[in-house]
């Protein structure tokens, strides 16, 4: 049973989902980190108060976090076509990926950058620093221990979700898991997939914890 | 001398609470004028409305002529014009003492590397911290911490220094140290304006002595020595009576 074709069957379940969650959890900052910025800055105490905006994006994030990942994967097949072309595999998998870890990504990135003490932000200001160079060259910097830190995070989550993914053919470890060790009892080849699943978590956790680590000069 | 900074019926209130009321101030180049008074008298509201740290109900704040607004976009080019030190240091805590220093010079006032390094190693020779430039925040006592802080005001040229008791959170053998860095500012002929309870310091510094309560100027006067030795209104005595054991 564990012959080329599974293992090789394997190796390409492992480039899937590494793929799958990494290039989503870049596009989930690509949109996340400015919404992550905009809401930090447009609430009440932030550089630019505007109660509108952090409205809006406060309402957005939380609606697009309550919808259950599942049902996103589907409600999102359309919008999925659009951009991929397909509905299924690696590459379809990262639109609903990116749609759903977004505005979590936003959340965590706000409550990193509303850790900078407000003093620094302050002696930013008394220097005369406008609040774009405040948050480019002040928060964002003096924030990169915790960014990175939910990053990692983040990173840990998309895979597991990528995981979840399997079930709509979501391509990756987690297809495999579902394919064989669900539909076809193939124990075996679902702790196999699990394990992997757990080496490439601990992979991630322990990079992006060095990094952070690496980054501090707080401590 | 010319007027560099000018405050007419300045009036500041949090909610419902008046924090200042009516204040009238004339600062000169070269002048360094201390502000006494209790705690909550509105000192240090009062030096963070003038760089605009904190909105004004109303009143007219100058500084070289140009209106003090906040929440206006000039703001940052009259700020680059207000140098201010803070009581906690307000070091950013992931950059080093070189580049703490450097950071507006060359992002805000747009001056080169070399150029603002060059001024910045030769202002730390001057408060003998040049040894501790690649150090972070944290490695620093909280003496070095503060003179690191006015080397970082200095190096943006500003017409005016804001010190916003800038000696209160640290233990008293370091007080002097930042101390006497302040004393040779004035003496080089900085303008400064300075909230502080260290009162023979304020003794030793000032040109001028702005005692308020209340958010009010209750005394005001070039006669340093006359005030501290016997203050006018029974507020000062009372209030400079706190410091002295008997």
């Amino acid at each position: 049973m564990w012959d080329s074709t599974t293992i090789n069957m394997i190796l390409e379940g492992i480039v899937g989902t590494v793929y799958m969650s990494i290039v989503s959890t870049f596009f989930g900052y690509v949109l996340g980190l400015p919404m992550g910025v905009l809401l930090t800055i447009s609430d009440k105490d932030g550089l630019r108060p505007n109660r509108a905006l952090y409205k809006v994006l406060d309402a957005t994030s939380n609606v697009v976090r309550s919808i259950p990942f599942v049902i996103l994967l589907i409600l999102l097949i359309p919008f999925t076509r659009l951009v991929v072309g397909k509905s299924y595999g690696t590459s379809a998998t990262i639109v609903p990926l990116v749609i759903c870890a977004a505005p979590y990504i936003a959340r965590m990135v706000e409550s990193s950058l509303k850790e900078v003490d407000d003093g620094v932000i302050e002696a930013a200001k008394a220097m005369g620093a406008s609040n774009i160079q405040i948050v480019f060259k002040v928060l964002l910097v003096e924030a990169r221990t915790s960014l990175i830190t939910n990053a990692t995070i983040a990173l840990g989550t998309v895979l597991g979700y990528s995981a979840m993914a399997g079930t709509v053919g979501g391509g990756g470890l987690g297809d495999i898991a579902v394919r064989y060790g669900y539909y076809r009892y193939q124990l075996d080849i679902m702790i196999v997939t699990v394990i992997l699943l757990i080496v490439l978590f601990q992979i991630f956790q322990n990079t992006g914890m060095f990094i952070a680590r690496k980054l501090n000069h707080k401590i | 001398m010319s007027e560099l900074l000018k405050v007419t019926h300045l009036h500041k209130e949090f909610g419902p609470n008046v924090v200042l009321k009516d204040i009238n101030l004339s600062v000169k180049k070269g002048e360094v004028v201390v502000i006494i008074g209790p705690s909550g008298c509105g000192k240090s509201t009062f030096l963070r409305c003038l760089n605009g740290l904190e909105e004004i109900q109303s009143g007219v704040i100058t500084v070289d002529g140009l209106p003090v607004e906040a929440g206006k976009r000039d703001i940052t080019k009259l700020r680059q014009k207000i140098g201010m030190v803070f009581q906690s240091y307000e070091l950013f805590p992931h950059k080093t003492v070189l580049e703490n220093i450097i950071l507006a010079p060359t992002k805000v006032q747009k001056r080169t590397r070399e150029d603002a390094v060059k001024e910045a190693l030769e202002l730390l020779d001057k408060v003998d911290l040049v040894d501790k430039k690649d150090y972070y925040p944290r490695q620093l006592s909280g003496g070095q911490k503060q003179r690191v802080a006015i080397v970082r005001a200095l190096l943006m040229h500003p017409e005016v220094i804001l010190f916003d008791e800038v000696t209160a959170a640290l233990d008293p053998e370091m007080v002097h140290e930042v101390l006497e860095t302040m004393l040779a500012l004035a003496k080089a002929g900085s303008t400064m304006l300075i909230v502080t309870h260290e009162m023979e310091f304020a003794k030793a510094i000032a040109d001028r002595i702005i005692f308020l309560d209340k958010g009010d100027i209750v005394e005001e006067t070039e006669d340093v020595k006359g005030f501290f030795a016997e203050p006018e209104t029974e507020r000062a005595k009372k209030f400079l009576k706190t410091f002295a054991y008997e």
